[in-house]
């Protein structure tokens, strides 16, 4: 591993603009205007750019198997067998993660730059977008599960605040805190399968660490692997592990976060719910390969709840209003797609998707962004349309992504999705067969086609259907409504969007700044797929050659069903077919008004038809079940310990208090009229004794001399006596 | 006859006698004080017989000695206090001094 | 047996510990030239603040020079000053240093200054009313027990001397009694015999840590019947001994374990109880903790602090230095019972807090479930689970301070701390609202703050513990990772979150006195959380030759 001293930079870059906005950030807002606070805030993220792609490139001049560049900053914990650093380690996939994550991130600071002009809290949302890339870089380039940890968390803390950014809104608010919590229930499964790891390790093979390379080595070692599965650890640490990239990347069972996280700047939505922190799963799965390739369990579950997650997300993103609900859905099947290649073992092809669906994804959301911020915050799709004229770099921009995720020939989503199908069709390292996945995920393609155009057409095509009959949508609008009115002071002077307030005036392009981000993403939404070229075109896989170094040596164990070129031409041409099918379909019902089939078949259809939109439309009452089995439980549960802990708990310590004051009042009755009266009795009859007595007391002198001798006299009696 | 110490006891006892009586039954502060002049040398009768008839030293008269100085210090100091309490309530009625009883 | 001699090498603990106490006397003298010079009660008043300041500046700054001489040395017994007190009991005046108390001394000076800066009243428009503001009250009588009580804990570190120990342990509870009572909450009544408020709490508070004094002080005495000759600071011998260090030594030879039993049960098991409970208390541990949520709610806010950041640490220290290193045999018999009361500790407190409307009261719950890591990372007897413990000890001192400044914070403003009644206070109190977050996150161990590196460590360390069971007590506690995430976001979500209420539209945002206090406490939360090795050098020797001899004891669990 080659020592290489810039890495740090690369996360310390956004920290530096993160840390002064957050506690300058007021100040330079109010007094230098939004340009000093997003010039620093977004060239340095672009710094980082930089320094990962000189990164990327000095580390392709490298030669080797283990060819990685490697930094480490200082130790951050060494006790006993644990010993951590804060270290970099930028291995080709790592390298890979960073330049995706810092030129997306970057693009998406230079859209937000317009996005977010006049809000009120402009410093704020640099302040939060920087410590992003400042997590998500530190997550994808940390060279140890626990420092890894500390960027995993720190994204699920910026995917918080940014959710949460209109926070005047109670439902965005809460959004926010829903993503968190679900993302730490993830985080429960992803802390305790690092114990089960680190000292599973420590019993098995007798050395452990928390270092991806040492672990790999550990587990590498000759023999070692037997043993291991013996143990059932790769199983048992796999779905440990996987129940934290279910968190991260929104699969099922803790998907439910991610549609909710739409409340917050369509930006965030881009950066943060589409591109890059919720495909920290997929790294984080591909980042443990070596483990996941032991355990076939835990590979099956991961590809199998992939490919549930990708159906179950696209039949919900069928019927969706909301453009970025739709986003969202599609986002979160894609992610299940990423899930099904990285379970079959074809990790590559995962992270190709991964990046691919970076691109258009990101480009979708920041156009419903552009669309978004056109219309004055409408976000729902029947209010929508015909904007096609009005917004062309949008609208083409769109499009082509949309061709992009759907998967037509030589756009990049046809390259990795057609590869992810592949891989699971012929694999057969799992416990289920491929084919039974492969077909799910054909109906989840054919699903992502058909809404993804019809959301195309519904926005873009046909004629505008908002304007000042429909006033008032609901989404993003209330958030910046708010922060405009509560805007005071210097803030006060020239915000609002182009065009706020004014809910009748037709739709406009976006400024430029956000078109030609649009446009570079639209660039590489087109063309990103020509790094992994399949084999069967016989021309150089780029993208799996640079992986293969990480890779290479745990695919070897895996067995495929060695299907031959005819079969994988076949399903090639069907995946062609089913994303031509869907978008004919979205084409015929949505293009314009004119179709009206959706509408018939929603008012007058049969009861089943209309019951299943139902059931579909409310996202088969997920959130409900979960509001009722976990977060009621969860509540009344705390209430009851409350209560035990006032009314037990404590009770006992006051009734020990009243029993001890009890007894007090017992024994102050009888101190009082028992010892006391004793004492009081003595003196009594000390009174009574002395008051008898001072009558002998006579004053003569004479009458004391008979006493005298009358004492005297019976002195000598006695005397006489005893004697 | 020899003259043994009981004779002198006899002698020591009557002046003992004589000086209670006269102590109990004078009403005089004086007479009172008389009385127990003759108590005390009924003592120092005592003491010197006892001297004389025991053997070897004189412990017994020089106490007699001391007995007889002390009961001329003690009648002028008690003359002194009849004297005052006479000031005082002109009497020397040992009756009429009763007002310090309890 | 062969005592090493631990002989006199520096006073400078001593003058750090008495330091606070010159400062009383100072106070007190100025009370009693006050008539001679006329001297009104503002110049008194002053008098008295200055010299608080001072005092725990000196300590604070004393502790520093402490530190910086004592690392360099880890782990090694260091700063002793030992001399014979009362010959007749073998009573020793023995101070010093080891891996076990340097990091809690340096605590105890840090808490002391921050807590000291929050009893000053200057720069906040604090409101008076019919109760007037602790600040402004009976200034030298609170700043006198404010260094007294500096001066028992500092010494309850210190002593290495079980008598000695207990003297301070003692001068702990006075002051705080006075503190809660007179300068807290007044009486208030919550319903039909449901008295609360200031007096009940501190006569809670001092009730219930002195039935834990009295079974320690049982058990001290009978450790002391039981302990064998050793030697005295001069020379002398000695046929009993106070000497922690000595008592240590033959606990771990296995003096007490083989020691006479009493009333049939083993002699070490018995005294371990007995020092257990009087210990526990004070962490607090469930189920004896109920008195902490009283006093915390009704203690004036420094006070909470110091409760909270130093107080509860004086427990977790005892059960480290009496428990487990005096008596190893019955620590490892009582390990998994302590481990599970931990655990419940927890989880338990956890979701009290989530229940909780009282800000104060859900501090105070945090504070419990977070010491219960202290309870589980100690009785794992690993090496990192004892680290953890500790590490833990430290970050909570540092972090609950400031949760409970913050309380503190809204309480001076809104004269309320019902976290239902506030809401969208972020629009007003944007720094207040930065801090809070950033407080809470460390309380709730984010990753990259001091939190998370004491949690990480105690469940690694537990998870490998020998005994099969801890797997399952690390399992359900861990769980504890997402409740306190919910109840403290419920919380910024209740407090700062949707639509400003315009009933606090009167508020205003932090002033200089509050970010004195607050801001350094943030700045060492984060840096404790990426660089945390110069703390965990302190003691990390000690602690881990102290795991291994006790593990190296293979004697039989539960």
């Amino acid at each position: 591993m080659a020592s290489y001293p810039y890495l740090f930079l690369i996360p310390l870059l956004p920290l530096l603009s993160a840390a002064f906005y957050g506690v300058f950030g007021l100040k330079v807002h109010r007094r230098f205007g939004e340009k000093a606070v997003h010039w620093p805030a977004v060239l340095l993220p672009w710094g980082s750019f930089l320094v990962s792609a000189i990164g990327l490139v000095t580390l392709a001049s490298l030669h080797g198997e283990h060819a990685a560049l490697h930094q480490s900053v200082w130790s951050w914990i060494h006790i006993g067998a644990l010993q951590v650093d804060l270290a970099f380690l930028m291995d080709p996939l790592s390298a890979v993660m960073a330049v995706v994550v810092s030129l997306v991130g970057s693009l998406i600071h230079v859209y937000s730059i317009g996005y977010m002009k006049g809000d009120r809290s402009y410093w704020r949302y640099f302040s939060y977008l920087n410590l992003f890339m400042f997590s998500m870089l530190v997550l994808v380039l940390a060279d140890n599960f626990l420092f890894m940890f500390v960027g995993w968390e720190g994204v699920g803390l910026c995917s918080y605040l940014l959710i949460a950014f209109w926070y005047t809104d109670r439902e965005k608010a809460a959004a926010g805190m829903k993503a968190f919590v679900v993302n730490r229930v993830g985080d429960y499964g992803f802390t305790v399968g690092l114990l089960v790891l680190f000292w599973g390790l420590l019993g098995v093979v007798g050395a452990t660490s928390l270092n991806f390379h040492e672990v790999q080595q550990l587990v590498n070692a000759p023999g070692m692997a037997d043993r291991l599965v013996q143990v059932g650890l790769p199983t048992a640490v796999c779905l440990l592990f996987f129940l934290g990239a279910t968190g991260k990347s929104a699969q099922i069972p803790l998907y439910v976060w991610l549609p909710d996280a739409m409340a917050g700047p369509t930006p965030v939505s881009a950066l943060i719910h589409a591109a890059t922190m919720v495909t920290a799963g997929v790294y984080m799965v591909a980042r443990v390969h070596f483990l996941f390739a032991l355990s076939p369990t835990a590979m099956t579950v991961v590809a199998v709840v992939g490919a549930l997650t990708a159906l179950f997300a696209a039949t919900i993103g069928l019927f969706q209003h909301d453009i970025k609900k739709v986003l969202a859905y599609s986002t979160v099947s894609q992610l299940g797609f990423m899930f099904m290649a990285v379970g079959v073992g074809a990790w590559w092809v995962g992270i190709f998707h991964l990046v691919t669906h970076a691109f258009f994804k990101a480009c979708l959301f920041l156009g419903s962004g552009s669309v978004i911020l056109g219309c004055h915050h409408e976000q729902d799709m029947r209010r929508l349309g015909g904007l096609g004229k009005l917004m062309p770099w949008t609208a083409a921009s769109y499009l082509l992504s949309c061709f992009a995720i759907a998967g037509f020939p030589l756009f990049s989503g046809f390259f990795s999705k057609d590869e992810i199908l592949w891989q699971t069709f012929d694999s057969a390292t799992l416990l289920v067969p491929g084919t039974l996945l492969w077909g799910i995920g054909a109906v989840a393609a054919l699903c992502t086609s058909f809404y993804m155009f019809r959301s195309y057409y519904l926005t873009f095509s046909g004629t505008y259907r908002g304007g000042a009959a429909q006033q008032q949508g609901t989404g993003e609008e209330a958030g910046h409504k708010m922060a405009a009115a509560k805007a005071s002071g210097p803030d006060a002077s020239p915000l609002g969007h182009p065009g706020q307030g004014h809910g009748h005036t037709l739709p406009r392009e976006s400024p430029k700044n956000m078109t030609i981000v649009l446009a570079v993403l639209a660039f590489f939404a087109v063309v990103a797929g020509f790094v992994g070229l399949p084999h069967l075109w016989h021309l150089p896989n780029l993208f799996e050659h640079w992986l293969a170094p990480v890779f290479e040596a745990a695919s070897q164990g895996l067995a495929n069903a060695g299907y031959g070129a005819g079969v994988e031409w076949t399903l090639m041409a069907i995946s062609v077919v089913i994303a031509l099918a869907g978008f004919f379909l979205a084409r015929w019902l949505y293009r314009d008004e004119r179709n009206p089939i959706p509408r018939r078949l929603l008012e007058q259809g049969s009861p089943f038809i209309r019951g299943l939109h139902r059931v579909v439309y409310n996202k088969y009452y997920v959130d409900e079940a979960y509001q009722v089995a976990f977060v009621d439980r969860a509540t009344g549960l705390a209430s009851m310990l409350a209560w035990f802990d006032d009314h037990v708990v404590d009770g006992l310590v006051n009734l020990a208090g009243a029993i001890g004051r009890f007894f007090g009042r017992i024994q102050g009755a009888i101190d009082l009229y028992f010892v006391d009266g004793l004492v009081n009795l003595l003196a009594r009859t000390f009174l009574v004794v002395g008051k008898q007595f001072r009558t002998i007391q006579t004053g003569r002198v004479q009458s004391y001399v008979y006493g005298v001798m009358a004492g005297s006299g019976l002195l000598i009696v006695i005397l006489l006596l005893v004697v | 006859m020899t003259i043994t110490v009981t004779h002198y006891l006899l002698i020591s006892a009557l002046l003992l006698g004589f000086g209670l009586y006269c102590v109990l039954t004078r009403r005089s502060a004086v007479a009172v004080l008389m009385g127990i002049e003759l108590i005390l040398n009924a003592a120092n009768v005592n003491l010197v017989a006892f001297s004389r008839f025991t053997v070897g030293d004189i412990d017994g008269q020089l106490f007699a000695l001391f007995g007889i100085l002390l009961a001329a210090a003690e009648a002028a100091v008690a003359l002194a206090i009849v004297l005052a309490v006479y000031r005082s309530i002109s009497s020397v009625d040992v009756d009429d001094t009763s007002s310090m009883k309890g | 047996m062969d005592f090493p001699q631990y002989a006199t090498t520096s006073h400078l603990l001593t003058w750090i510990i008495f330091t606070p106490l010159i400062g009383v006397g100072l106070i007190l003298l100025s009370l009693a030239i006050k008539p001679i010079f006329g001297w009104s009660k503002v110049v008194t008043d002053t008098i008295a603040r200055g010299t608080g300041l001072a005092a725990t500046a000196v300590v604070f700054l004393l502790a520093i020079v402490l530190g910086v001489g004592y690392a360099d040395q880890p782990g090694e017994l260091a700063f002793v000053h030992h001399f014979v007190w009362i010959r007749q009991f073998h009573i020793e005046y023995f101070v010093g240093v080891d891996g076990l108390n340097v990091a809690l001394i340096l605590l105890t000076a840090l808490i002391g200054l921050v807590a000291m800066v929050a009893s000053l009243p200057w720069g906040g428009r604090i409101e008076e009313g019919d109760h007037p503001h602790f600040s402004k009250r009976r200034v030298p009588g609170y700043m006198a027990l404010f260094l007294i009580l500096e001066t028992g804990i500092l010494g309850t570190f210190c002593a290495l001397d079980f008598f000695l120990f207990y003297v301070f342990w003692e001068l702990m509870l006075l002051p705080m009694y006075f503190l809660i009572g007179v300068w807290g909450a007044p009486t208030r009544v919550e319903g039909p015999g449901w008295i609360r408020g200031g007096p009940y709490a501190a006569i809670k508070f001092f009730l219930y840590t002195l039935v834990g004094s009295v079974l320690m002080l049982l058990a001290m005495i009978m450790l002391y019947y039981a302990s064998g000759p050793a030697v005295l600071a001069d020379g002398t011998v000695s046929e009993h001994t106070f000497n922690i260090l000595y008592l240590a030594q033959m606990g771990q030879a296995g003096h007490f374990a083989s020691a006479a039993p009493i009333l049939g049960m083993a002699f070490s098991k018995v005294i371990f109880v007995g020092l257990f409970i009087g210990f526990a208390i004070k962490v607090p541990m469930f189920p004896l903790h109920t008195w902490l949520p009283d006093a915390h709610v009704d203690a004036p806010t420094p006070i909470s602090v110091i409760l909270a950041g130093l107080l509860l640490k004086t427990g977790g220290y005892g059960i480290l230095r009496f428990n487990f290193q005096i008596l190893p045999d019955a620590a490892h018999w009582a390990a998994i019972a302590v481990a599970i009361l931990g655990a419940i500790s927890i989880v338990y407190a956890a979701f009290v807090c989530m229940a909780q409307t009282d800000l104060k009261k859900l501090i105070a719950y945090s504070s419990v479930s977070h010491m219960g890591f202290v309870l589980l990372g100690a009785a794992s007897f690993t090496d990192l689970g004892m680290n953890g413990a500790m590490f833990v000890m430290i970050a909570h001192g540092i972090i609950s301070p400031m949760l409970f400044l913050i309380a503190g914070v809204i309480y001076d403003r809104a004269h309320t701390r019902d976290i239902n009644s506030f809401g969208g206070l972020a629009v007003k109190l944007p720094e207040y609202a930065g801090i809070t977050g950033l407080a809470f996150m460390a309380s709730l161990g984010l990753p990259g703050l001091a939190g998370f590196v004491g949690e990480i460590m105690v469940f690694l360390g537990a998870y490998g513990a020998t005994q099969t069971i801890f797997k399952v007590i690390v399992g359900v506690s861990a769980f504890a990772l997402v409740i306190t995430a919910s109840y403290y976001l419920w919380a910024i979500h209740r407090m700062f979150l949707g639509q400003f209420n315009q009933k606090w539209s009167g508020l205003w945002d932090m002033n200089w006195r509050e970010r004195f206090a607050l801001y350094p406490l943030a700045v060492l939360t984060v840096v404790l959380g990426f660089y945390p090795m110069p703390v965990l050098d302190l003691f990390r020797n000690t602690l881990g030759s102290m795991a291994a001899s006790i593990a190296a004891l293979n004697l039989p669990g539960l």
